[in-house]
């Protein structure tokens, strides 16, 4: 619901990121995003946002590539950290003690622009020597 | 080549891609989409912290009786405590309406068509606010977002504490359908208590789903019709706002003989003791320490 404005502000983070360059970009190719399971951020309304956010800013027609990242945490019993296999639950898998420390699973972050930059030159054919 | 191939060919290989005359490089990033929220959620708690304000962020589905358990707390603090309310909603200044009844200072953040308060949000609404009511003056404020158990979860406001408002006719597995809002929570409160068991309410299932997604959860069960539990709400409440914002909080208690005359001499000298601090020094100490001169002058005389 929030994904609207999730997308603005990844758009405007692009931009200045961009515009920090010192050779402006012409486009933007892929957007990589890294999404944690408590980030609370469905994949498939950030695309749809994303791609009527983007129109008429740096970002046009590029494509948001989604990593999603698991929940992690670190278990004291286990003294490991461990990937939990539901967001319902912050119990070990393996001694299924409950933990307080998240390790990962919060990530709402940008990850990557790939961009395009300036034209190659054409390699100048050297006339061959006869 | 057409962007569709050039889009389909990227999404094959996760190498950089070139196309006619143009060749792609990666640029790592790596921030927070909401790094600007963030910022400026960390600027305002600084304030917070300076101005010994104690924050509070109230969250919950729409329904579950955030406003009028803010109402009656907002009723009973007022008697001990200078506190002001902001409240966010989509459209209307009902509820702000409504927490003025407690007598208490209370603005409406209309959202438009935001589904949630966001750090700006808050600042704004302080500073369209600051000649009504000053941080200055304040112990506690408290901000009760948009009734939503989703977006509200990634938005901090630069908050104190965090509590989710969970009323018992919502169903005890509340907390399992929205994980995210129950993990970000400091403190559950179980609402609508008086009719716990008139809609069959499983309290150990409701406690066991919290304590799922938050092991320290502190939760406590009122209803803000009867007055149970309320005083347990409170007491933690000043608990919470002692530990994290000092003493400011207990020169009004030596007035409270005086009833609404004495609330308002403290409010008034709290004032003025702030403003000499801020004209006299450029570093400010503690007002509480400053009233709390004046308080023991006036006693001595």
């Amino acid at each position: 619901m929030h994904e609207l404005s999730l997308a603005y502000s990844l758009i405007e983070l692009a931009e200045d990121q961009l515009r920090a360059l010192p050779q402006p970009v012409p486009r933007v190719e892929r957007v990589g995003v890294r999404l944690g399971a408590f980030s609370g951020v469905a994949e498939e309304a950030l695309q749809f946002c994303f791609d009527a956010a983007s129109r008429g800013t740096l970002l046009e027609g590029a494509v948001l590539e989604v990593e999603q990242l698991p929940l992690r945490a670190f278990c004291p019993i286990c003294q490991t950290e461990q990937t939990l296999p539901s967001i319902q639950s912050l119990r070990c898998p393996v001694c299924f003690s409950l933990t307080t420390v998240l390790t990962g699973g919060r990530e709402l972050q940008l990850s990557y622009l790939e961009v395009y930059d300036e034209p190659v030159a054409e390699p100048v054919s050297e006339p061959v020597a006869e | 080549m057409s962007q569709l191939q050039s889009q389909s060919q990227s999404q094959l290989q996760n190498e950089p891609t070139a196309s006619a005359g143009f060749k792609t490089r990666i640029l790592e990033v790596r921030e927070g989409i909401l790094k600007k929220n963030d910022v400026l959620a960390h600027e305002l708690r600084a304030h917070f912290a300076r101005e010994h304000v104690f924050v509070v962020n109230l969250v919950s589905s729409p329904g579950s009786g955030k406003t009028e358990l803010l109402k009656e707390t907002l009723r009973t603090i007022r008697k001990t405590h200078v506190v002001a309310a902001l409240v966010g909603d989509l459209a209307t200044d009902n509820d702000a309406q409504r927490l003025a009844e407690s007598g208490v200072p209370a603005r409406q953040i209309v959202t438009g068509t935001v589904c949630h308060l966001e750090a700006e949000m808050v600042q704004k609404a302080l500073d369209a606010w600051s000649e009504t009511v000053s941080l200055a003056d304040l112990d506690m404020l408290f901000i009760e977002n948009v009734g939503n158990l989703v977006c509200p979860a990634s938005y901090d406001i630069g908050e104190n504490l965090r509590v989710v408002v969970l009323s018992v006719t919502e169903g005890e597995d509340k907390p399992l359908k929205y994980p995210t809002m129950f993990n970000t929570a400091d403190v559950a409160v179980i609402t609508k208590i008086d009719l716990a068991n008139v809609v069959g309410f499983d309290r150990e299932t409701a406690v066991n789903n919290m304590r799922a997604l938050r092991p320290n959860i502190r939760i406590v069960e009122v209803s803000a019709k009867t007055g149970e539990g309320m005083a347990e709400w409170i007491r933690l409440l000043l608990n919470e706002s002692q530990s994290v914002c000092g003493s400011k909080t207990t020169h009004l208690k030596e007035w409270q003989h005086l009833g609404e005359d004495g609330r308002l001499l403290c409010q008034s000298i709290h004032h003025a003791a702030t403003r000499t601090i801020a004209q006299v020094q450029s570093d400010k100490p503690s007002p509480t320490l400053l009233c709390k001169d004046i308080l023991e002058q006036e006693a001595e005389r």
